[in-house]
């Protein structure tokens, strides 16, 4: 279906200045499939990282005493953990990789409106990565205040840590502003002329709301951050009670970024398996206007909802009365889009390869991850589990079981698009099995051991824990373990792999109608105009040769 | 991607009946418009720096009002140690205020100037409005060296020259960028009436620190 044009006649329009081959993922490529790439493999890295810390904080809690390692090399793993796989993994992936590979080709560009800005907020992302792990071994001691460095314990805890965590922070708040800035551009002002908002696939939208979310709300998180590092470098009193600070509003300004950072990770993953879902279960998907404005009343609603996070925090009854009802508000948008997903669905003809079960197994989690988190959204509730081991379970079925479920969904269902070949289905399938079983087995235990009362962030806990967290060590391993499928996947496509075609899933949406992987700007012609992204089983029967909107047959 | 207006009438004549024969009628582009598309590069480019500068002042401006949000609460609920005041000098941040809002103008009459194509009269504005932004750096240093306090002496102490300090920073950001597009309105240099992006974005982001500067003086100075 390549369209042969005398522009393929002219290699010379390529950038004459980029490496060729490979050594392109290692430059300052402006190429926006490049980036999106590096944004991937950059994040899959540190997924691996995350995971090995994951690997160690499973083996201390094994056992009830502290024997794996010392208290304070838990409370640097803990918070390295969680600060890698939150901004080194899940939003540079589920934002920067997927979308700037797909983003362009949704709204019919070559490009992003401004592809060295994109190309600069991702080259500061290696770097601050590396930089928050050298703590570990430069600095003395890494940060050790978990993920949210609350003061006073981020101002009691060793200085030289924390500072270097607030300044890999800060990069990587700035490398995700400037990615926003960029898809905002993209989406509102790079549309091919007749693609209206209302035609564009489902994942624009969610990129755009999340984009908005972090326009709003991470220089937020930057500001608070800048206070505490003058409270930690220049002993000026802002969150320090003794000297006259506050600590409430550090927790008041940390969450008005935090909060809507979940659906700066979830956002992106709906409308990731939005695409997934019609193609695999061949048919529209339902209620697309619903979908758009779901999306944008979680954005509003997720930017008020933050103080549930501080419900222990001396809230005034008000404020728990108009956070709870905002709070409980959310099940509303996120219930239309569960039952959306399942009325695609329902009837289709499903096809239960990896990208099929993978979202299947998100909408599972995630279901269950959002019932809890109406739960926590109940002040009495809230309450009697705050800062319990239900909380961590609760999250890692949003973030693990809904936002890392799609992108395992987005990899297999987008592999043959980057590469041209297909990832084994059999090995996909294991990888699928192994990750659902070990996922549960991990986390769900950790809710029973909430509701009893054990602590999060403590490296001991009491020996009437211990068969539970056993449980959960033995599913920790089992998703150690599912991560060996995927990557002997990976090594053996790339090797012995059979070419997929240029669209081995007859798909409607404008990446799969150019070649795979596609040319330097997308397309060799014109790019194809399509309105109907979902139009499967509608017209005709959808085929690369024969279904309606190639480019020219 | 510039080279995007290199594409050959050809094709975009030809992707664009293929649409045409398949999809609904509501979403067709006009007879005669293939040229947009073809096109699209150049201007669309143009329009999306200033709209993507105006995104990024909203993160800016963001970080100001988290800054806000916590000085009114410190304000509202954390009493300040005996011998302590909210009281300030104003005559100096009076006059500072006056200076930003006039460099304002300034800007704007230069940015006027240069869209009408009088390159020279556009430096002079750009000049003036410098040396106001200047002023202002300089009355602020004056007041830091005359107040009765220092960063680490109370709460309020310490939001006062945070939140000052930050949005003086905004201030020499925007002087040197004055000063850069001062240099490139001269005779051959990379502004004309024709292309001035760089003097829109200075005088966009020039608005945007008197503005917040204006609500930094009312709550800071005057509440």
């Amino acid at each position: 279906m390549t369209v042969a044009t005398p522009r393929d006649l002219e290699p010379q329009l390529q950038e004459p200045l980029q490496p060729a081959g490979w050594l392109r993922y290692f430059s300052f490529s402006l190429d926006h499939k490049v980036i999106g790439l590096q944004y991937l493999v950059c994040g899959f890295f540190f997924y691996l990282v995350g995971g090995l810390l994951a690997g160690a904080i499973r083996t201390e809690l094994a056992t009830p005493l502290s024997d794996f390692m010392p208290r304070d090399t838990y409370n640097e793993v803990l918070t390295l953990h969680g600060t890698v796989m939150i901004f080194l993994w899940i939003v540079p992936v589920v934002n920067g990789a997927f979308g700037n590979y797909l983003i362009p080709f949704y709204v019919g560009a070559r490009d992003m409106a401004f592809p060295r800005l994109n190309a600069v907020a991702f080259w500061m992302i290696p770097p601050a990565g590396l930089l928050l792990i050298s703590s570990y071994f430069l600095a003395g001691a890494a940060a050790q205040s978990g993920w949210t460095a609350y003061p006073p314990l981020s101002l009691t805890t060793p200085a030289a840590g924390q500072i270097v965590w607030i300044l890999s922070v800060l990069l990587l708040g700035g490398s995700s502003i400037f990615g926003a800035v960029n898809f905002i551009a993209t989406v509102l002002k790079l549309r091919r002329p007749g693609l209206k908002l209302m035609q564009l696939p489902m994942y624009c939208w969610a990129m755009l709301g999340t984009s908005l979310l972090v326009v709003l709300s991470t220089p937020v998180l930057a500001g608070v951050l800048i206070l505490l590092s003058f409270d930690i470098i220049a002993h000026t009193g802002f969150f320090n009670p003794a000297l006259g600070g506050n600590v409430v509003v550090y927790q008041h300004l940390f969450w008005f970024y935090s909060h809507p950072a979940v659906y700066i990770m979830v956002l992106p993953a709906f409308g990731l398996v939005s695409e997934i879902l019609p193609v695999h279960s061949r048919k529209p998907l339902f209620g697309y206007t619903t979908m758009v404005y779901s999306i944008m009343a979680i954005v509003f609603l997720g930017l008020i909802v933050w103080a549930h996070h501080m419900f222990t925090s001396g809230t005034p009854p008000w404020m728990r009365l108009f956070f709870t009802i905002a709070t409980s508000f959310i099940a509303v948008p996120t219930g239309i889009k569960f039952f959306n997903w399942l009325a695609t669905l329902w009837g289709g003809k499903i096809a239960l390869n990896s990208a099929m079960l993978f979202s299947c197994g998100f909408i599972l989690n995630f279901v269950f991850g959002g019932i809890t988190g109406i739960t926590l959204a109940q002040v009495p509730f809230d309450i009697h589990v705050h800062d319990t081991y239900y909380v961590v379970g609760h999250f890692h079925y949003i973030v693990y079981g809904g936002t890392v479920f799609v992108i395992f969904a987005s990899l297999y269902h987008w592999y043959p698009k980057f590469t041209g070949h297909l990832l084994n289905e059999d090995l996909g399938r294991l990888h699928f099995v192994l990750t659902f079983i070990g996922f549960n087995l991990c986390f769900l235990p950790q809710h029973w051991l909430g509701l009893n009362g054990m602590p999060r962030r403590v490296a001991e806990y009491d020996p009437t824990f211990s068969t539970l967290n056993q449980v959960s060590s033995v599913g920790a391993l089992i998703m150690a373990i599912s991560t060996l499928p995927l990557l002997i996947n990976v090594v053996v496509t790339a090797l012995y792999g059979t070419p997929a075609g240029d669209n081995p899933w007859n798909a409607l949406t404008p990446e799969w109608l150019t070649t795979s992987p596609p040319p330097v700007e997308n397309w060799s012609g014109e790019a194809p105009l399509v309105t109907e992204p979902y139009g499967y089983g509608q017209h005709q029967p959808a085929g690369p040769s024969s279904h309606p909107l190639t480019p020219a047959a | 991607m510039t080279s995007i207006s290199s594409s050959s009438a050809a094709s975009a004549a030809s992707g664009s009946t293929a649409s045409a024969s398949t999809t609904r009628t509501d979403s067709l582009l006009p007879e005669g418009s293939e040229h947009l598309a073809s096109q699209e590069s150049a201007d669309a480019h143009h329009d999306a720096r200033l709209f993507g500068l105006a995104t990024f002042l909203v993160a800016d401006g963001m970080t100001f009002a988290g800054f806000f949000a916590a000085y009114l609460t410190f304000r509202a609920v954390n009493p300040l140690p005996e011998g302590s005041t909210y009281e300030l000098e104003l005559l100096l941040p009076t006059i500072n205020t006056v200076l930003l809002l006039v460099s304002s103008f300034t800007f704007h009459r230069a940015g006027q100037a240069c869209r009408a194509d009088q390159l020279s009269k556009a430096r002079s504005w750009l000049l003036v409005t410098g040396g106001l932004g200047l002023a202002f750096l300089a009355g602020q240093m004056v007041e830091y060296f005359t107040l009765p306090f220092g960063l680490t002496d109370n709460l309020f102490a310490s939001t006062f020259y945070a939140l000052t300090g930050f949005h003086g920073l905004h201030v020499t950001l925007g002087a040197i960028c004055i000063g850069i597009v001062a240099l490139q309105t001269r005779p051959g240099g990379a502004i004309s009436a024709s292309s001035h992006f760089g003097l829109e974005a200075a005088e966009l982001y020039w608005h945007f620190v008197d503005g917040i500067w204006v609500v930094l003086y009312g709550i800071l100075y005057l509440l």
